[in-house]
């Protein structure tokens, strides 16, 4: 029973990730009917974002302290953060220590005008093209992103701590009751996942209770008929576009305490957010997210020891082998709709 | 002549003859010369060049053909390899059972795959090739471990069983050869400032080349090479009219699988080691980044854009800053300065940022790659008499 429940746990936070990538994946799908093998990029975009400001934030000036001797016995150099000296010691350290969750509120411009730039500059010119061209185009545009990351920030993962108030674990075990010291989780996991739970209701409660989300659930139904009535469908798409930039640059953002971010996690996310689309059902949002948490739990479980002392080596190829039973059987994935890219 | 009409048959004896003529064509530049660095014509170089050309050229019967976008053909390039690896470390060093043997195994292989992966097109069938060779990447890197030697890889080693080779003298390594001839066998010729390699391992593969390319010569102009074609154009009306697509299409993925494979195998008997890295995903993308730049679908274009990718690879990741600063010396030093600065990110380790931004512009501006370039280019001017006249548009070339 704590196994499980454990192992339901240890997939949820790789599941969040996987379900707020492919949801945007699904959006820009859904909308622009373009397959963006970029959309990882913007993940790792998102997670870059988060060390930047953390670097920002520790920019420092340096004074010489002619009262203090290091050990040489040289004058000790002070290295005084800008923000402490703007907002006090006190409140410029817990500015520091909080730079993952403030990079939220500097991710949003960013990955807003990101995500706008490459709609108007690249993708707006493939509306017609072929399925190939477009993923084609935006795989070249995922190496040219990676690498310019790789060029400015160097190739090793760069450890971007959480605040120390999250840093530790829990015992959920407790909590509900089993054994303690059964189950132990980390705070961040849970955060994790609850930040991923409100993204996903933020952009469905956006889709279903307001004017925008309608128009542009009807532009997803009959592009054309929606342009008829005299609306700029292509503007709104365009908006949908940017704010599925948005959710796969914050789902970076708050992934960095959980994995040091490395110019190539958006890739290897990206392979497996696209399984998970395939699975959960081209163009249905709820299938993608649903896909998702159920790919994430389900490779935690393949890593448990009993597991793999059955069938070595299962948790590396589990995705894939659903990915291909799923296609095989039920073509349109797990919630897709009938005639939606069932080829 | 060899069954080939008069314009392909040119096209052969100019891919032979640059086959032949490669180590002057690729080493214009005199030896210890500032331009030296731009020569392609040492033989680890050029055996890649003839190698991924072979990749690219069995990419382009299924994608070029059929338009099935295969983002998982590096898992046949890795099983040929490990095929072939085996075949020297139990058989012989000798590379032809190694290299048949690396067809075979990776045409079963591509059998496979392709039976299940063919039920879906489009996007569903990328996807699913794409999870087939990361399965084999992962595999490889962890439960096939005895077979593939997981991260360390595989090489010949000196106590081998090699039943069917003599047993090696005291101090001696495994090497591999074709009957006796080493593979890494060189003969230089020195004309002035000038320096040639002639290497045995670049011939032996370059005439594996020639024989890859009449092959897919003969599969373009064949009644089957039609019926691929027209999966690319409509399947639909292929199968209103009662044509069963499949076993064309799954000819086609073996066939391609078989190159792959082939390419494999040469890969080995070039450098006699194999690693789980060469079935990732980023060296499926590079062989759909040849194909298209050179132009798919075109006879020669896959191999122009193999050689085009793999020599820039070579020459620009050699370029660093003291380079740059060679070159641009001649300017006021502010500037030099900044030039090098702006040139620099996208040279030496960065090369692959040069490489995307190459493959975005091509697929942006030239959706036909370097052969439409190319006919852009000579037709030109012709099309615009045409008009003039107005005559008939110019059929597309193949």
């Amino acid at each position: 029973m704590e196994a499980i429940i454990l192992q339901i746990l240890n997939g949820l936070d790789k599941g969040s990730a996987y379900a707020l990538i492919a949801l945007g994946l699904t959006l820009i799908f859904g909308t622009l009917g373009v397959v963006n093998f970029a959309h990882g990029a913007l993940f790792m975009l998102g997670a870059f974002c988060a060390v930047t400001l953390s670097r920002l934030l520790s920019l420092a000036h340096v004074t010489v302290d002619p009262t203090r001797k290091d050990f040489l016995g040289n004058p000790l150099k002070v290295e005084t953060p800008y923000v402490h000296e703007w907002f006090g010691p006190e409140t410029g350290a817990a500015i520091i220590e909080w730079s993952v969750p403030l990079s939220i509120l500097f991710a949003i411009p960013i990955m807003i005008v990101v995500g706008l730039a490459m709609e108007r500059g690249l993708i707006k010119h493939f509306y017609k093209r072929p399925h190939a061209d477009q993923i084609l185009v935006t795989f070249g545009l995922a190496i040219v992103l990676q690498e310019i990351v790789k060029f400015y920030y160097g190739a090793n993962p760069i450890p971007t701590p959480a605040p120390s108030a999250f840093a530790g674990s829990f015992d959920f075990g407790a909590m509900i009751g089993l054994d303690p010291g059964s189950i132990i989780y980390p705070y961040w996991r849970l955060i994790y996942f609850a930040f991923a739970a409100v993204m996903i209701a933020a952009v469905f409660a956006f889709l279903q209770f307001t004017t925008f989300g309608m128009v542009v659930r009807a532009g997803m139904a009959d592009r054309e008929t929606v342009g008829l009535l005299g609306i700029n469908i292509d503007k709104r798409f365009t908006i949908m576009f940017a704010i599925a930039a948005c959710v796969a640059g914050l789902a970076g953002v708050m992934y960095t305490p959980i994995n040091s971010p490395n110019y190539h996690m958006g890739m290897d996310f990206l392979v497996l957010s696209f399984v998970v689309v395939v699975v959960g059902g081209m163009g249905s949002l709820g299938g993608a997210v649903l896909a998702g948490f159920l790919l994430g739990v389900l490779e935690s479980f393949a890593s448990m020891t009993e597991v793999l002392e059955l069938i070595p080596g299962i948790n590396q190829i589990i995705i894939y082998l659903v990915a291909i039973v799923v296609l095989l059987t039920r073509p349109r994935g797990l919630m897709g709709r009938k005639g939606v890219m069932e080829q | 002549m060899l069954n080939l009409d008069k314009s392909d048959l040119r096209l052969f004896l100019l891919v032979a003859a640059a086959l032949v003529l490669a180590p002057f064509i690729l080493n214009p530049f005199p030896e210890g010369s500032n331009l030296a660095q731009f020569n392609a014509g040492y033989p680890d170089l050029m055996q890649r060049l003839v190698i991924f050309g072979i990749f690219a050229i069995g990419f382009n019967i299924l994608f070029g053909l059929t338009g099935y976008l295969s983002f998982g053909h590096a898992a046949f390039l890795g099983v040929g390899s490990y095929a072939a690896i085996w075949m020297m470390k139990l058989l012989t060093m000798n590379v032809i059972p190694a290299i048949v043997v690396s067809i075979i195994v990776a045409g079963i292989f591509a059998a496979l795959v392709g039976f299940i992966s063919l039920r879906r097109s489009g996007i569903y069938f990328s996807i699913l090739t794409l999870a087939f060779a990361q399965m084999s990447y992962s595999l490889a890197y962890s439960v096939l471990t005895p077979i593939t030697g997981g991260e360390t890889g595989l090489q010949p080693k000196i106590n081998d069983p090699r039943i069917l080779d003599a047993p090696l003298l005291d101090g001696a390594t495994p090497t591999a050869g074709l009957f006796g001839i080493d593979m890494r066998a060189s003969w230089q010729l020195s004309v002035g400032d000038w320096l040639f390699t002639f290497n045995f391992g670049y011939y032996f593969a370059a005439v594996v080349m020639l024989i890859a390319f009449y092959v897919s010569m003969r599969i373009f102009r064949s009644p089957f090479g039609m019926m691929l074609r027209a999966v690319k154009t409509n399947q639909n009306r292929l199968n209103y009219t009662g044509v069963n697509t499949r076993p064309y299409t799954l000819t086609a993925f073996i066939i391609s699988g078989m190159y792959a494979g082939l390419a494999g195998g040469l890969l080995v008997a070039m450098d006699t080691q194999v690693g789980a890295d060469r079935m990732f995903w980023t060296a499926s993308g590079e062989v759909v980044l040849m194909t298209i730049l050179g132009g798919a679908g075109t006879l020669i274009g896959p191999v122009l854009g193999a050689g085009f990718i793999k020599y820039m690879e070579n020459v620009v990741s050699k370029i660093n800053e003291t380079v740059l600063h060679q070159w641009f010396y001649w300017l006021p030093d502010g500037l030099e300065d900044f030039v090098v600065s702006v040139i620099y990110p996208f040279v030496g380790k960065g090369w692959h940022l040069t490489l995307g931004l190459m493959f975005m512009a091509v697929v942006i501006f030239l959706p036909g790659g370097l052969m439409e370039g190319l006919r852009r280019l000579t037709q030109g001017r012709k099309k615009k008499a045409d008009e003039k006249t107005g005559g008939a548009v110019a059929t597309p070339a193949e």
